[in-house]
């Protein structure tokens, strides 16, 4: 059994090294047809062209032994080919600089500026008049005069300039993410992307079957059930040791590579291509699929290690069974299959403020644009956030999202149980958590209700949007700045990436603006307590120690005062270590005193002394 | 300013020293040999088995000492001078109390063994013991095998800590079953059964002949005295029950028994000077309760009385309904009121073991009245406040049973076992009685 649980451990290291070596093999070309497919989403033209521009600088068909001497060349093709597109388009249909200083000599007679429809109408030919004319109409208004010649040109070489753009724009191929995910992904070649199903079995295949040999054969290790927490903090994995400290390297590498240079994973895309198949033929898997699939296979097997770990206690089964549900049906295999019946691919779990793209206007349209059931599962985001969190929370305290139903709760309590004790106890992080916490919920509330204005103006007025700004905030940038610094490093970086250092809970604890409002209620307004048992309490530790959510559950437990707090994620595990049966996770009525007051037999001392010690207290 | 100085920084004397900053403004210093921040002992084995670090263990961070104006310093006292109201260190220090409270626990019984003081002897009791088991039974290379002698609760506890390091363990036990002083022969026998399960080499009925050293004056062997049986093993744990660590005050006029003898206010017979936790001894035993109580919760209540005295509020201790708990391996143990190990003459007996052979309740109650005596609950979690006020309230075992579904603790999910109980009672006892429903009125009223 050891032989086979060591075994495990290395076939799963192997399979980790293979994957990184992955990123290393093969080479990439661009060829017309991986032009294509890379750009197969938008118009023809745009894969036309860039072949052309490609072949003209020879980088068509030329190899690349990795991707990052292909990115240096896939940019500067980028620039040349969007110099080229929007010099085309604005020789066709925009309006050029000739034409520009036609109409600029029109509007100006010595030194006067006279600017009107009739001189557009004039310098030029009726299609592009009228594109002048829509963009520059607010120039002649009755208002609006030019004393000087120099600000009537420059705001007239502005307006051009942004028509010209804007007639481009299908076309242009910003220098982005994607574009250069894309690209390289379809440009890999070579023997990865010849044995894409050899590479999945080698890669994940092998670390899921490495990892089972070791989480199954515990089971046969420590025969008798039990909490088996020995040894934890001499384990160099998850006490902050060197291997703990490989593992957080590897996790914010991979959170990095993942939000802000795809490009350089694309070929464990590639290889996950066979698992997309099995929902679209001859899918191509974009690198959240990767994640969908990561995150997933992480939890499952992880999930089966909790499942053999807590087999004693019947509480941490259930739950366990419930995210690896939620997790496996909506996060991953609906968001999968909604689409395939043209409905928005949302994970309908996903509850805003926590899901913040929920009222952005792209988001918004995805769901308008499926007809009944579209707008249907709009509305149902909306009784989500609104009706079913707080009344959940109300009977059964937040851990009914948490940890029964939430992705990153879910992930934190399979993946992230082995780092739980790593969770900061300290008063001072307690202080912490409540400067962090509420502030981005606040700024979650914000962010939404300027994108949501945004997408209200451009749904109910199309043709006319606004510039975007509400409250003097521009919907867009406050929307990627939220994107980035919670939805990316917040959530993402730190709050998995972490796990080795801040143990499993610190985006739940310091940052889900969800978790916030979820605690507000079960603060002030829920059925839910940990209830604890009269004077039982031996002061060990072993619950503060194991509380993901850093609470010093031992200073409640020890006084006899149940536990009441916004953070409380409801896992359980405290109840589980206690060695002395102390501490309970209830759903009670709750009149207030209940729930809160320590009761007066707490210390099994006699009633009379108590009262009196209640009175000095 | 008044000058309380409490001897012992453990639950007792800390509870005391919080309470008294709780209720005054009086000058407070704690005097420890141990550690210079209080820690719970009760957790000293989960540092070994690598449940925790050492800092886990601490229930206060550092700062809350100075905070709470509580004055620490680490010596050792040696004398209690009462006439001068002095206390003299072992480095000849001295320092001046108005009140004296010693907190000094307790410290692990020996009893004249023949090598009881070889290098690789060690008691579990002071974070020094914890250390001298790091230091010679760090794994089970160095530390082929080990043996514990006395079958109580440390005991056991110490044979766990071993095992967590996968270092073989003989345990003996001087009783003819596991801790049968204690609990009675059902209960015992379970336990016999699952330290077995855990490939602990238990020997019942067994006492210690003498502790052979090496060359080096290091542990060896162990001599069984009823068979001569030599046992090879690397360290020897001595966990044969603790008494009160009042050596020091050997020379005082404080009056000494077993413990330092207080009163019900917890005063000893000079003025000023009082005792509190393990090294307290009852001149009289509270109800059924024994003079000396070495348990966590008692120390606690103790601090607590004794801080009420002090700051002017005069009160006897006086502890309610007996209760405990502890955790054998992997069963886990509470227990509310009385059950003997052996059954009283008015006692009679209701025993329900699960079928898995790890859960069980064991009920006392009085042959006549009926009346709830007190339970035993082996691998069920039970609630504290129900069985305190069911026993305030002098309630009959029948009323208990039909309302045990109240006092489940046990995790949501759990199989509750309270229908089956009751089958068993009905049959037993050719009662009808019939599992209420519970009902948290009921529980919010206990
Ligand atoms: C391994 C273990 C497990 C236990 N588990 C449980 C349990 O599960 N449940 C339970 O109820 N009880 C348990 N106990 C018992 C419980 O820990 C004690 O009852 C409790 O700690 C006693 O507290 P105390 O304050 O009286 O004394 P202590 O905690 O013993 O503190 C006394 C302190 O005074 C110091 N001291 C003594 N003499 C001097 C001196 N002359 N000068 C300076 N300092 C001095 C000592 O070094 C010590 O630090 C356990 C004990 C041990 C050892
Ligand atoms: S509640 Fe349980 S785990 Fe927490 S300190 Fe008390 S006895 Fe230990």
């Amino acid at each position: 059994m050891k032989f086979i649980r060591i075994t495990g451990l290395y076939i799963f290291i192997v399979s980790v090294l293979l994957s990184i070596t992955t990123l290393f093999m093969g080479s990439y070309t661009l060829t017309s047809s991986s032009i294509e497919e890379a750009f197969s989403g938008k118009k023809s033209r745009v894969s036309e062209t860039l072949t052309v521009v490609a072949k003209e600088n020879g980088l068509l068909n030329k190899t690349y032994p990795n991707q990052f001497s292909f990115m240096e060349d896939v940019k500067i093709l980028l620039n040349k080919y969007n110099t080229r597109i929007t010099d085309d388009l604005t020789k066709e249909r925009g309006i050029s600089s000739v034409e520009k200083e036609r109409v600029l000599s029109a509007a100006t007679k010595e030194g006067k500026v006279i600017y009107s429809q009739e001189i557009i109408n004039q310098s030029l030919s009726e299609n592009k008049a009228k594109l002048l004319h829509d963009g520059t109409n607010w120039m002649y208004t009755s208002n609006k005069t030019y004393e000087y010649e120099e600000n009537f040109e420059k705001d007239l070489t502005d307006k051009i300039n942004e028509i010209n753009r804007q007639l481009a724009g299908e076309y242009v191929l910003y220098d982005n993410k994607y574009t250069r995910f894309d690209i390289t992904e379809r440009s890999a070649t070579g023997i990865i992307t010849n044995n894409k199903v050899l590479f999945l079995f080698l890669t994940f295949g092998l670390g899921v079957i490495g990892s089972l040999m070791y989480i199954i054969t515990g089971l046969f290790l420590k025969p008798i059930p039990g909490i088996k927490n020995n040894g934890i903090y001499f384990n160099n994995a998850i006490n902050r040791g060197w291997v703990g400290i490989i593992v957080f390297g590897f996790l914010v590498s991979f959170y990095v590579l993942l939000y802000f240079y795809p490009y350089i994973i694309a070929n464990w895309t590639n290889i996950v291509d066979p698992l997309k198949s099995i929902f679209i033929k001859n899918g191509s898997a974009s690198q959240w699929f990767l994640y969908g699939i990561l995150y997933t296979v992480s939890m499952i097997v992880m999930g089966i290690r909790m499942f053999i770990k807590y087999r004693h206690n019947q509480y941490q089964i259930v739950r366990t069974a419930s995210v690896l549900f939620f997790q496996i049906i909506f996060a991953f295999l609906l968001v999968e299959i909604l689409p395939l019946f043209d409905l928005p691919g949302v994970d309908l779990k996903n509850a805003w403020p926590l899901d913040y793209n929920f009222l952005t206007d792209w988001n918004v349209k995805n769901y308008l644009e499926a007809g009944h059931l579209g707008k249907f599962l709009f509305f149902w985001g909306f009784i989500l956030s609104l009706v079913v969190v707080p009344v959940l929370v109300y009977f059964y305290g937040k851990r009914w999202y948490c940890s029964w139903v939430c992705g990153c709760g879910g992930l934190a309590e399979t993946l992230g149980d082995p780092y739980r004790q790593l969770s900061d106890k300290r008063l001072i992080a307690w202080k912490i958590e409540r400067w962090t916490i509420y502030p981005i919920l606040i700024f979650a509330i914000v962010m939404t209700i300027v994108v949501g204005m945004n997408t209200y103006d451009i749904i109910a007025t199309p043709n006319n949007p606004n510039n975007h700004t509400f409250l003097g905030i521009n919907a867009y940038k406050i929307n990627e700045w939220y994107g980035f610094f919670i939805g990316s490093i917040f959530a993402g970086v730190i709050g998995t990436g972490f796990y080795p250092i801040l143990g499993n809970r610190s985006w739940c604890r310091f940052g889900c603006p969800l978790a916030a409002y979820m605690g507000i209620v079960q603060r002030f307004k829920s059925k839910f307590r940990i209830t604890t048992n009269g004077g039982q309490c031996i002061s060990c530790g072993n619950c503060s120690t194991y509380c993901e959510q850093g609470i010093d559950v031992r200073s409640y437990a020890q006084k006899g005062q149940n536990i009441v707090r916004a953070s409380c994620v409801g896992c359980g595990i405290c109840s589980a270590v206690c060695p002395r049966g102390v501490l309970k996770l209830e759903n009670a009525p709750n009149d207030g005193k209940t729930r809160h007051e320590i009761p007066e037999v707490i210390l099994g001392n006699d009633v009379n002394l108590f009262e009196m010690l209640e009175e000095n207290k | 300013m008044e000058h309380i100085v409490i001897i012992g920084n453990g639950i007792s004397g800390v509870t005391a020293a919080r309470h008294i900053r709780k209720l005054s403004d009086k000058r407070i210093t704690i005097i420890s040999a141990e550690t210079e921040y209080f820690f719970s002992r009760t957790a000293l084995m989960y540092i070994y088995m690598g449940h925790m670090k050492f800092v886990h263990t601490q229930p206060y961070e550092n700062w809350f000492w100075k905070k709470n104006r509580i004055e620490l310093k680490k010596a050792y006292v040696t004398q209690v001078n009462e006439t001068s109201k002095e206390l003299v260190f072992d480095t000849g220090e001295t320092m001046k109390y108005d009140k004296l409270i010693i907190a000094t626990g307790s410290k692990p019984n020996k009893f004249g063994w023949p090598g009881q003081d070889l290098e690789g002897v060690m008691g579990m009791y002071h974070k020094q013991d914890l250390e001298s088991l790091e230091k010679y039974a760090p794994n089970n290379k160095v530390c082929k095998r080990a043996v514990i002698v006395g079958g109580g609760l440390i005991g056991i506890e110490l044979a766990e800590m071993l095992q967590s390091r996968n270092i073989p363990v003989t345990f003996l036990v001087r009783e003819q079953s596991f801790w049968n002083g204690v609990l009675p022969a059902e209960e015992s026998e379970m336990i016999n059964r699952h330290i077995r399960e855990h490939h602990i080499d238990l020997r019942l009925g067994v006492n210690l002949q003498e502790i052979n050293a090496d060359e080096y004056g290091k542990v060896k062997s162990i001599i069984i005295k009823e068979t001569g049986e030599e046992i090879e093993c690397n360290i020897v744990g001595l966990t044969a029950g603790v008494s009160p660590n009042i050596d020091f005050l050997k020379g005082s006029n404080i009056e000494l028994g077993r413990g330092v003898k207080v009163n019900r206010m917890l005063e000893t017979n000079v003025k000023d000077i009082y005792a509190i936790g393990d090294c307290a001894e009852q001149h009289e035993a509270i109800g059924e309760r024994r003079p000396i109580e070495a348990v966590w919760y008692t120390g606690r209540m103790m601090g607590e009385t004794l801080a009420q005295t002090i700051c002017g509020n005069p009160k006897e201790y006086t502890p309610g309904h007996w209760f405990n708990s502890a955790k054998f391996l992997d069963i886990e143990y509470q227990t509310y009121g009385w059950v003997w190990a052996k059954p009283k003459e008015n006692e009679a007996r209701f025993y329900w073991e699960h079928k898995d052979g790890k859960k069980c309740i064991h009920v006392s109650f009085d042959k006549n009245s009926r009346e709830f005596i007190g339970i035993n609950t082996f691998g069920i979690r039970l609630r504290h406040h129900s069985f305190n006020t069911w026993l305030n309230e002098k309630r009959s075992v029948d009323y208990v049973l039909e309302h045990l579904a109240d006092a489940n603790f046990d995790p949501e999910f759990y199989k509750q076992h309270e229908k089956e109980i009751i089958t068993k009672f009905n049959t037993e006892q050719q009662t009808q009685i019939t599992l209420k429903k519970r009902n948290w009125k009921r529980i919010f009223s206990y």
